[in-house]
């Protein structure tokens, strides 16, 4: 009988690790993305958000390390989310190894894209 | 697997399944929403372009699609956190079921009405 708890707690090894990333960056995510929602959807909208609101935004390191954990956090978690799906899903070994490869590949260039760019906008002169 | 669930379908696993899919489509969300954010790096009129983009009527209705689902991950995903936790929560399977149903709607009405408003406004 399912009660949608989650995925039962493994024993050890890495995918014990995994489960307590989920629940702790989980956590972590409700604050950080509720209130991203909060500020850009809500007191903002996409009618506001342009190239200088941006830049306003990132002047301050603050906001720059807040998306920076939140980016690394949101994608870790939901990577390992479409992991834990291509577990269940992708039973033939080669397409499993495919959507896999094709998932860490994407998650390590998506890292670097938002990465390089938290760091590399220019902070006002 | 197919969507419908037939007798077997119970809350709980209507809520993992919303868990699920609210997951991939916010995943999806944040792979394309890491790319234009990314594009920003290349000044203001690339940048200014795909925002322009975001304001069309269409992804104004899925940015609500979207804070939907992610009101619902996290909210389910809190519930979750208290049975993985505290298992004897489960004897409260239901009432904690409907507080969650209460609590996303707490948060997810006034943020619609505020977005929908904006857009027919």
């Amino acid at each position: 009988m399912s009660y949608g708890e989650g995925s039962p707690r493994p024993a050890s090894g890495f995918e014990l690790w995994s489960w307590f990333f989920m629940r702790i960056s989980g956590l972590l995510l409700v604050f950080l993305v509720l209130g991203h929602l909060y500020i850009m959807h809500i007191l903002n909208s996409v009618e506001i958000i342009d190239y200088n609101f941006v830049a306003r935004r990132w002047a301050n390191i603050g906001w720059r390390t807040y998306d920076w954990v939140m980016l690394a956090l949101a994608l870790f978690h939901g990577a390992n989310g479409i992991r834990v799906i291509i577990d269940d899903y992708a039973h033939r070994p080669g397409w499993r190894t495919f959507w896999l490869a094709l998932l860490y590949v994407v998650t390590f260039i998506l890292l670097v894209l938002g990465t390089v760019v938290l760091v590399t906008f220019p902070f006002p002169a | 697997m197919g969507l419908y669930r037939g007798y077997r379908g119970s809350q709980g696993q209507w809520a993992w399944m919303l868990h699920r899919l609210s997951g991939v489509g916010i995943m999806l969300f944040l792979m394309m929403h890491i790319v234009d954010t990314f594009l920003a790096g290349f000044g203001p009129q690339v940048y200014d372009h795909v925002m322009a983009l975001y304001r069309a009527p269409l992804f104004m209705v899925l940015e609500v699609v979207l804070v939907a689902g992610v009101v619902y991950h996290a909210v389910n995903g809190l519930r979750v956190i208290v049975i993985d936790f505290w298992p004897n929560a489960l004897r409260w399977h239901k009432p904690l079921i409907v507080a969650e149903a209460i609590v996303f709607l707490v948060l997810f009405i006034p943020a619609a009405v505020i977005m929908l408003g904006r857009l027919f406004g």
